[in-house]
């Protein structure tokens, strides 16, 4: 009798465990006078892998200096950076689950995109609701167009990490051989399907890579789709609808055909499991002429010492060009060339157990020393104004994106639906790489679209 | 009835345990299933925070997704080639030509064929990804065409062939022992009647293991209807192509978010399962 009664109760608890995971949340001061904090930081970062130089930054630079900083004022302080290695899409259900079960660390690094379905489902709230009190005199460094990227339904969910912008990269050396100008800079698609027709001539050189297929994921909607889209005058999502199969969506879906039915691009690498990475291997090999990327791919892809894919020669080899409407005026806002731009943002978790330490640590992770430091000597559009004044001047890539490209650029809408059109829209483009008519591929976007978000929210 | 004589009340304090992980961690989780199966559960977004009672709606929808019915197609394609036909005949073949060798040469090959099988299946991908791959793939190289991406091409095709190579130990570790029950008197009589291999294969051995047959192919195909390795290779791609259910239901669930929606299709995986396991043992029984 007794022992079953114990293993009855030690069942019971044993269930009922499992549903008291929740941890506290509420009041924002709660333990704001602890002398011992331990505060986790999760970023798809880590030591001699992804993102290498945040992890080091963090691991080396970040967690001793605030360790120290903390220590001066009488508290104990342990910082846990915890690494991860995943791929975006992975990496953003490793979040969600661990908010979704009220775990995961205090300071998260999401995708700027992620932002409005984690807010929409109550996995993230506002920063104020979660710490209090957020004035911050680094807010006037971060540009009003930034600081977007951390926002949702008007209210600030978290602090953006930079931003970035889309442009044409392409081989100068094979452009000089195909008898293209160093200083190309086309003005309509015609242009750019011109240069490829001249490219095609060159043996073992694909001529264009504009991303498409479902295998690439948000890279084909991100350097595919949406430039394209951006280039026939309205942007994916306009005055609460989605954009439906449109004349401009047919457009950038006849573009597709033109390029991977016409032997313009390789159709095969599209559908490759590891495609995009192959794409920057064939860049830098001088076998890709020109691919549409953000400035990441110059300062991580090809970057001479560091990048995945190494160009000895980057600085002289290759050239960039703004990416042109579809016809000079004919691209959102009547622009004659368009861009995307996305960004990181870092939110806290409503469930730390120490709201105001973890907003401390997040203004110490943005200030103007920290975000110096994280470039480790090299150039990136930081969110911090004061920073990007002292380090682009030395990369004239990257102060053509911040001169040229920011002016001109959109951002994704950031709500729950987006990933879902996102992937319709990867969908569409992978039908007419494998040589379905673009009418039929933007049918079955449509039809995708629909079922997706409502017909009431297709415009 | 209490043949151990502990009774009643200390009999079920032994059992307590097992129950209770079996029920936290088997029945708990199914139960969960069923009913996440009937909501517009989410990952992230609205329908995360407040899911939605649906009722049978999602299965109504998987049954008319075109990827759906695509990856139905796939799974019994996958699970006929690779298993039924593939596993079974290999196996066999096998376990029947290794009955003469010399005992060296058996142990050998044994070892090779258990080797695909006992290696992890990170490995093992990582293995075909390098033979089957483009350019310096070791596959393309060998036939001379070193452009032919098989993984792309040829993607249902490299599954199947992939899975027999990979599944095959077990099959032919089964037929052995069948074999050995296979009275020698009995192979050795057809032999002076003079039957070809193929009637003694037929008219003798398989009247002996039938069982086995039978037990071997619902075995394997349950593996590898559920099997998840397709997600390493191809990751279901391209264009779904290659998207067999256990894929398209992970793809769903984490990949798309929607939980509620993949939930069901488990249950329909689960059921179409079931009903493989009904006619086998069916079959079983009738010989019986």
């Amino acid at each position: 009798m007794r022992r079953t009664t114990v293993f009855g109760l030690l069942a019971v608890c044993g269930l009922a465990a499992g549903c008291l995971g929740q941890p506290q949340e509420g009041d924002q001061a709660r333990n704001a006078g602890a002398k011992e904090i331990t505060l986790t930081i999760v970023a798809n970062a880590a030591a001699g892998g992804k993102n290498a130089r945040g992890a080091n930054w963090l691991q080396n630079w970040v967690i001793p200096k605030f360790t120290e900083l903390q220590k001066a004022k009488g508290v104990t302080a342990t910082i846990r950076f915890e690494q991860n290695g995943a791929g975006d899409e992975d990496y953003k259900t490793k979040v969600a689950l661990d908010l979704k079960t009220g775990g995961g660390g205090d300071i998260i690094e999401i995708d700027g995109i992620w932002l409005g379905e984690f807010a929409q489902a109550g996995q993230i709230k506002p920063l104020n609701d979660v710490v209090g009190d957020t004035d911050w005199d680094g807010w006037n460094q971060i540009p009003r167009a930034v600081q977007g990227l951390g926002e949702f339904d008007g209210k600030r969910y978290g602090v953006p990490m930079g931003t970035d912008g889309r442009v044409l990269f392409f081989n100068k050396k094979l452009f000089a051989q195909a008898g293209l100008p160093a200083d190309w800079q086309p003005r309509s698609w015609q242009d750019v399907l011109d240069a490829g027709a001249r490219l095609k001539a060159l043996p073992g050189v694909t001529p264009l890579q504009l991303n498409a297929g479902t295998a690439m994921g948000e890279a084909t909607t991100m350097q595919g789709v949406l430039p394209a889209l951006a280039g026939t005058g309205r942007p994916i999502y306009e005055n609460g609808k989605w954009q439906g199969d449109s004349p401009g969506l047919k457009d950038v879906l006849g573009l597709y055909r033109r390029i991977y039915d016409g032997g313009l691009g390789d159709p095969v690498l599209q559908q490759e499991a590891k495609g995009r990475d192959r794409s920057f291997q064939l860049f830098s090999q001088n076998r890709i002429g020109v691919l549409l990327e953000g400035d990441y791919f110059w300062r991580s892809v090809v970057e001479p010492r560091n990048g995945v894919a190494k160009m000895a020669d980057r600085d002289t080899a290759v050239g960039w060009a703004l990416v042109p409407a579809e016809r000079p005026g004919s691209g959102v806002g009547g622009q004659d060339f368009v861009s995307m731009s996305g960004g990181g943002v870092r939110v806290i978790n409503p469930n730390t157990r120490y709201p105001r330490q973890a907003w401390e640590f997040l203004q110490f992770l943005n200030s103007a020393e920290a975000v110096r430091e994280s470039l480790a000597g090299t150039a990136q559009l930081t969110q911090r104004q004061d920073v990007n004044d002292q380090v682009l001047k030395g990369d004239p890539m990257l102060t053509f994106v911040a001169e040229k490209v920011l002016p001109i650029t959109r951002y994704r809408p950031g709500l729950a639906d987006y990933p879902k059109v996102s992937a319709a829209l990867q969908q569409a483009t992978a039908d007419v790489v494998a040589g379905r008519s673009p009418d039929d591929a933007a049918r079955a976007y449509r039809e995708a679209l629909v079922k997706a978000v409502g017909e009431g929210n297709v415009g | 009835m209490d043949s151990s004589g502990l009774g009643v009340r200390r009999a079920v304090a032994f059992v307590a345990p097992a129950l209770v992980l079996v029920g936290v961690f088997l029945v708990f989780p199914a139960l969960w299933t069923l009913y996440i199966g009937i909501t517009d559960y989410q990952l992230t977004g609205p329908a995360a925070a407040h899911p939605r009672v649906v009722g049978l709606d999602n299965v109504v929808n998987a049954v008319r997704d075109p990827l759906f019915t695509n990856s139905v197609w796939l799974t019994a394609l996958f699970v006929l080639g690779s298993a039924v036909v593939g596993q079974n005949a290999l196996g066999f073949a096998l376990a029947w030509l290794l009955r003469t060798v010399r005992p060296g040469l058996r142990r050998t090959v044994e070892g090779l064929v258990l080797l695909a099988w006992i290696l992890p299946g990170t490995v093992v991908a990582y293995l075909w990804f390098a033979v089957l791959s483009r350019d310096t793939g070791t596959l393309g190289v060998l036939l001379g065409s070193p452009q032919t991406a098989w993984l792309v091409q040829y993607p249902m095709t490299s599954l199947v062939v992939f899975n027999v190579w990979r599944g095959t130990a077990f099959s032919m570790l089964l037929y052995t022992s069948a074999l050995a029950a296979v009275p020698p008197s009995q192979l050795e009589t057809a032999r002076l009647m003079g039957a070809s291999a193929w009637q003694t294969v037929r008219d003798v051995v398989f009247p002996h293991i039938r069982g086995h047959v039978l037990t071997n192919t619902l075995l394997i195909s349950l593996w590898t209807a559920n099997d998840f390795t397709p997600f390493l290779l191809t990751a279901g791609g391209p264009n779904h192509r290659s998207e067999v259910l256990p894929v398209l239901i992970y793809r769903q669930a984490l990949e798309s978010g929607q939980l509620g929606y993949a939930s069901a299709m488990s249950l329909l995986l689960l059921v179409g399962n079931l009903a493989i396991a009904l006619v086998y043992l069916r079959l079983l029984r009738r010989r019986a």
